[in-house]
């Protein structure tokens, strides 16, 4: 594997967004918002402090996360999935030596990129808000990169898998959606029924959540090194899986 | 030199064989033309020699070396690809499109736009260097595709139904440029199914029909051995 040549197919997609970011940035930036403004300043109207936190405070930071999760989702989904069948973009980058592991860790890479991107915005529009409460919020950044590389790793298995592309619907009505209303971000699992608490300890975004509210708060005892640890297990397993099914797909 | 070789290609689909056990030679400065209609396998062939196709059985031997996954790569910089569909990058416009290919073989940016810049003068899009490729016609694509295989300087040049589609005009332009490319003495591997195309510019053609080779010959030799033009030599040779 030569990063390089990976490093040229990420490049090719940053060229690509550089031209096109204006159109991407909004539909990717004011979704997020939307939540923050919608739930934030409407429903947190009618809810009490959460461990101390005002409600926009509370979720303000897991909106950092679930918007890096569905910025690697979307462009490792519908952008990948397009480049892929209805572009020959691929075709044509298998005509030179770039080889076809290098072509999907370009695309591994340029999804997480994306999500370092949406992520560190909305970080930046939460603290400009004075929702972030700690100098602790910079350690955020690496996670932002983690949640990229896991959805970006998903996301690819996901076009692996999908007959057509209108079956992504599947992968983020009956899979997205729900890791991201049970992650913990607009409402605390627990005191939920236990069940809704152990499906939540495989969900990635519930510790990606709780890490980014625990250092943009600036209270580490919220998190645990379970925390951690599932998010570092994610990082070793899905990160190779979409290089084996992609080219078990793609390549005759 | 012996710049391709293919000893008893096959290629699978599933159950189908889309390539029976295809064996040919082509030299250094050659133009070598596969003929054949659809479904002959002529594609199937181009996209093992450019690497497109990973798993098949027997021996492609490209300068001189026995290709596999890991001398591919290195080999492929030498090679230059105007495949059948255009697959340009519609979110590029037409001197991106040359300049992002070219970084794929390492060519740095200052050296990849002077290239493109003379490629595309070379096809002709000089005017239409800051125009999105969707806005091209047909055979202005085309012209580009065949300008962004050139982009590596390349060896050997495959070109895959180069001018499928193209209104007289187009494909006479085509001609001339891959004429050019010939005198520069570049490798040239040609399939199509016009045969005044394959007389034209082939120095040897081989028939190809259902995944097999039927013939190799010049067009002269083809002609005369088997009376009459071309196009009654490819008749009567595939059932199409």
């Amino acid at each position: 594997m030569n990063i390089k040549r990976a490093l040229r197919v990420w490049q090719r997609n940053a060229t690509v967004y550089k031209k096109l970011y204006r159109s991407s940035l909004a539909l990717n930036f004011f979704e997020p918002m939307l939540y923050l403004i919608a739930f934030g300043y409407g429903l947190g109207g009618f809810v009490k402090d959460i461990k101390g936190m005002s409600y926009l405070e509370f979720i303000a930071p897991g909106i950092v996360m679930s918007s890096a999760m569905f910025a690697a989702s979307y462009e490792c989904t519908y952008g990948t999935y397009v480049r892929m069948v209805y572009q020959k973009t691929f075709d044509a980058i298998m005509a030179t030596p770039v080889r076809f592991n290098e072509l999907v860790l370009g695309e591994l890479l340029w999804g997480s990129t994306k999500s370092l991107i949406y992520g560190s915005i909305i970080l930046i529009v939460i603290s400009l808000f004075g929702l972030v409460k700690s100098n602790l919020v910079l350690f955020i950044l690496p996670f932002i990169l983690a949640c990229g590389l896991i959805f970006a790793s998903l996301s690819l298995i996901a076009t692996a898998i999908v007959p057509g592309i209108e079956s992504f619907n599947y992968f983020y009505t009956l899979f997205l959606t729900p890791l991201f209303l049970f992650s913990g971000l607009f409402f605390p699992l627990e005191g939920l029924s236990s069940i809704v608490l152990i499906v939540a300890e495989i969900n990635p975004l519930y510790h990606l959540v709780k890490i980014s509210r625990a250092f943009s708060y600036g209270d580490i005892s919220l998190i645990s090194l379970k925390d951690f640890s599932v998010i570092f297990l994610y990082l070793l397993i899905l990160p190779p899986l979409p290089f084996i099914l992609l080219r078990r797909k793609y390549l005759l | 030199m012996t710049v391709v070789k293919g000893k008893n290609l096959t290629k699978y689909y599933r159950n189908f064989k889309a390539l029976d056990s295809v064996s040919f030679e082509i030299g250094e400065g050659e133009c070598f033309g596969f003929l054949g209609p659809n479904g002959a396998g002529k594609t199937t062939l181009m996209g093992i020699i450019y690497g497109f196709i990973e798993f098949f059985n027997g021996d492609l031997i490209l300068f001189g070396e026995s290709v596999n996954r890991k001398n591919f790569p290195r080999i492929k910089f030498k090679i230059g690809v105007v495949p059948q569909d255009n697959n340009l990058d519609p979110d590029l416009n037409v001197l991106e499109n040359l300049i992002v290919y070219g970084r794929y073989f390492d060519i740095d940016p200052k050296e990849a736009k002077e290239r493109a810049l003379k490629l595309i003068e070379f096809v002709k899009l000089d005017n239409w260097l800051n125009r999105n490729v969707r806005h091209l016609s047909g055979g202005m694509q085309r012209k580009l595709t065949f300008a962004r295989g050139l982009i590596n300087d390349p060896e050997l040049l495959i070109l895959d139904e180069p001018t499928t589609g193209l209104d007289p005009r187009s494909r006479r332009q085509i001609w001339e440029r891959i004429e050019n490319l010939k005198h520069s003495g570049k490798t040239l591997i040609l399939t199509t199914h016009y045969m005044e195309e394959a007389e034209k510019l082939c120095d040897r053609i081989a028939i190809m029909d259902r995944g097999k080779i039927l013939v190799i010959d010049t067009p002269h030799n083809l002609s005369n051995n088997f009376g009459g033009n071309l196009e009654k030599v490819y008749l009567s040779l595939t059932e199409g």
